[in-house]
């Protein structure tokens, strides 16, 4: 065998877990669609039960989440593991396993909530049989992804590469994290009793559910940012020494946040105190990991103008900078007493996850989807079109949660001349229809650049196909 | 590029071998919750003093009595039995609670308000409803007096929610009657013109008895999970909890919820109960 040749890796199950966080993304995002117009538009509920508004948006942020982003980060741990250590996956099997136990966990998480069963646990609605099995499907993705690093050859590739550190980081705190907040005890096949109950329980819920977006939705994705936008741009990442920091002040930091979603509640007020000002010292690395992805880009910005993939890598690290910047902002107290409870926390979220998770993502599974399928895209022009209905959905989407939010805070809290409160609740309910349906609007944006996405990356595969059939045909 | 020199400091280090990296960033993140959440499980000040005093469940509060429904356990012939009823059956063949009144103090809920609240987390009410009231001029005017630890003790999971599309509930109790209830579950426009809120006409017509396909909802083994964890129930109150809630639609056990959250504890407005 020639020891020179490049060492070929195991593609299958990334083109699977490619495909599969498509699919769930144009899925998730219907549903968090058809969710938004149900509060511009209540009629759309029909009375029927398992699409009801609450129990579709428990849905939707499960499907996005955890199948599109649960999805996204194994296809792309398992594609940039092999080529950052030079080896192929530790075990091709287990990884097919993990990725179809993966699918029909998710599927069947989403079957059980829409049916009502639910832990009430926010972002942790699992009930604990699928639970216990979504834990162990992550230990095996975690298990097989430590061993293909620790198989490289020491001597061609001594240092394991930055984008590996988060991808390990964020399956550690994952699975401790998601361990302990599920701790139950089960009543019935359908539903548990959480361990814990009140303050404790409320602390551990959201050290668990500012997790799910500290390491689940950020340092995974950062894993990407650190391994796609260098080979994208085709330059080094700007600064090791900066993402050495970004590392370690994330993992360190990151956990300590949970504590900002509890602020003036019954939890001890030192908690909260000590999780806002984690949070606003948490600039500094994110704005030093943002930086370091954008200045990779430094003497290359000319090519944002051609390449429509590094585009959503870089507007991506934009919102990327701008929502570790509004969230501490938030967290701190002045600004938390009028915030929380309103549409400003899902407006945040939503920079975030379509901003910045779902773009950087995009740009991976694009980027992926060549490599994979060693060809050109089916469309250059609808990437570009998918770029801008994903831009300005985003925009409008924040922009109506922005006013909405902040309107609902001023209006919950406006005295009028006499002393008393000047708005009903009811009358704060009917002043957000607009901003309701605008964001319904920056919605159907954002699912239509999904779904031209999921129709452009099936006629690249068909024309894929096509040509490497005709190839065997020519050879025989 | 063969390059075997000995690494050049720790970091380096870490990055060749990634087992100690594994180990070395597990111990970062759990720093968090050491320092944050442990001391919460034995600050007596976390729970407004409230304290467990047997392992029974009984409980006191010595610095704010008004907060907890004391009682007193024992066992008699193998039975845990307690001094004061939570609920029995009336003259009428009905069961309600019998020696606590609304302001007694928190006690565990009634087996039709424990199946109220299951149907609560079902619907995924939390989405839009918070159970938490804070400490601000507006929210004490809006909805009451601010929420304390104590209140959701019993709560496996807490309810406190994150979002108000709708109003908090903490102390939704008592303000409404169960008509108005019922008639705003079934269609929330026809009493608040306003409402985005779903309409929820299946609980009329669900009976409570039944759970998922049409399993049995069994409330004895829920009430006996519940002491497990720490919420004090009688051998008695657990083995008549499932005749406790015969005859009753999800909707009535719904409104037994709704109509008992906030009504437990009746706060002095001269204390400080949180600094």
């Amino acid at each position: 065998m020639d020891t020179t040749a490049k060492p070929q890796y195991d593609n299958g199950v990334v083109q699977y877990l490619t495909v599969g966080a498509v699919a769930f993304l144009v899925l998730g995002t219907f549903m968090g669609t058809f969710a938004a117009a149900q509060l511009a538009w209540p009629a759309l509920n029909f009375d029927i039960a398992e699409i009801t508004f609450a129990r579709l948006r428990v849905m939707h942020t499960n499907t996005v989440i955890y199948a599109f982003g649960g999805m996204t980060l194994m296809a792309t741990a398992f594609y940039t593991v092999q080529r950052t250590n030079g080896v192929k996956l530790w075990s091709n099997a287990m990884a097919w396993w993990t990725a179809i136990l993966f699918t029909i966990g998710l599927l069947a998480v989403v079957v059980t909530i829409s049916l009502g069963m639910t832990t009430g646990k926010e972002y942790h609605e699992q009930e604990w049989p699928l639970a216990i099995a979504i834990a162990v499907v992550w230990t095996l993705y975690t298990f097989n992804f430590m061993m293909t690093i620790a198989s490289r050859n020491k001597e061609t590739h001594p240092n394991v590469y930055v984008s590996n550190w988060f991808f390990m980081g964020m399956m550690i705190a994952i699975t401790y994290l998601y361990v302990v907040n599920g701790l139950a005890i089960p009543v019935s096949l359908f539903r548990s009793y959480s361990l814990f109950s009140g303050v404790q329980d409320a602390m551990i819920q959201w050290w668990w559910g500012h997790n799910a977006v500290g390491f689940f939705l950020t340092a995974g994705f950062l894993a990407i940012m650190y391994y796609f936008v260098p080979k994208q741009a085709q330059r080094p990442i700007y600064s090791y020494r900066l993402s050495v920091i970004h590392f370690w002040a994330l993992m360190f930091g990151y956990v300590w946040l949970g504590a900002h979603h509890l602020q003036y509640t019954a939890l001890p007020d030192w908690t909260g105190s000590l999780g806002a000002v984690i949070s606003l010292a948490m600039i500094i690395p994110s704005w030093g990991g943002a930086l370091n992805g954008m200045l990779t880009l430094s003497g290359a910005w000319d090519r944002l103008r051609t390449d429509y993939i590094l585009r959503f890598l870089i507007i991506a690290l934009a919102f990327y900078a701008m929502s570790t910047f509004e969230g501490p902002v938030m967290a701190s107290k002045t600004v938390n007493a009028l915030s929380h409870y309103t549409d400003w926390t899902i407006g945040h979220v939503h920079s975030g996850a379509l901003g910045w998770v779902a773009m950087v993502s995009i740009g991976a599974l694009y980027h992926m989807v060549m490599k994979l399928w060693n060809t050109e895209m089916y469309s250059m022009k609808l990437i570009n079109f998918h770029f801008w209905l994903a831009t300005i959905g985003t925009v409008f989407y924040i922009v109506a949660m922005w006013v909405s939010g902040i309107m609902q805070g001023l209006m919950w809290r406006a005295y009028d001349e006499y002393g008393t409160l000047a708005y009903t609740f009811a009358e704060s309910v009917a002043a957000m229809h607009p901003y309701y349906a605008m964001r319904a609007l920056g919605g159907l944006l954002f699912f239509s650049g999904a779904a031209v996405m999921l129709y452009n990356v099936v006629m690249t595969i068909r024309m894929a196909n096509a040509k490497s059939t005709s190839q065997v045909e020519a050879h025989a | 590029m063969a390059d075997n020199q000995e690494p050049k400091n720790i970091q380096e280090g870490l990055e060749r071998n990634i087992f100690a990296l594994f180990l070395a960033t597990a111990f970062a993140i759990s720093i968090a919750g050491i320092v944050e959440i442990v001391p919460l499980f034995y600050l007596k000040s976390t729970m407004d003093y409230t304290e467990q005093t047997d392992k029974y469940g009984n409980v006191k509060n010595e610095k704010f009595p008004e907060l907890v429904w004391e009682r007193t356990f024992s066992e008699e012939n193998g039975k845990l039995v307690a001094d004061k009823a939570l609920y029995k059956q009336d003259k009428n063949g009905k069961w309600e609670v019998a020696d606590w009144k609304a302001g007694d103090g928190v006690r565990p809920y009634t087996p039709l308000e424990l199946a109220g609240r299951d149907i609560y987390l079902r619907e995924g009410c939390y989405i839009c409803h918070s159970q938490m009231i804070r400490p601000f001029r507006d929210e004490r005017e809006r909805y009451g007096h601010y929420s304390l630890a104590t209140e959701s003790m019993y709560d496996h999971p807490m309810q406190w929610g994150s979002k108000r599309t709708g109003p908090d509930l903490a102390r939704l109790g008592g303000k409404y009657s169960n008509e108005w209830h019922v008639m705003h579950l079934m269609r929330p426009q026809d009493v608040v013109p306003e409402s985005v809120m779903p309409a929820y006409p299946w609980l009329a017509d669900n009976s409570i008895e039944k759970d998922f396909f049409g399993t049995k909802r069994d409330m004895t083994a829920r009430l006996s999970a519940m002491r497990t964890l720490g919420v004090p129930y009688t051998d008695e109150e657990i083995a008549n909890a499932n005749e406790a809630i015969k005859g009753h639609t999800e909707m009535d056990a719904m409104v037994a919820y709704l109509q008992v959250l906030g009504t437990m504890v009746k706060l002095d407005d001269s204390k400080t109960y949180r600094e």
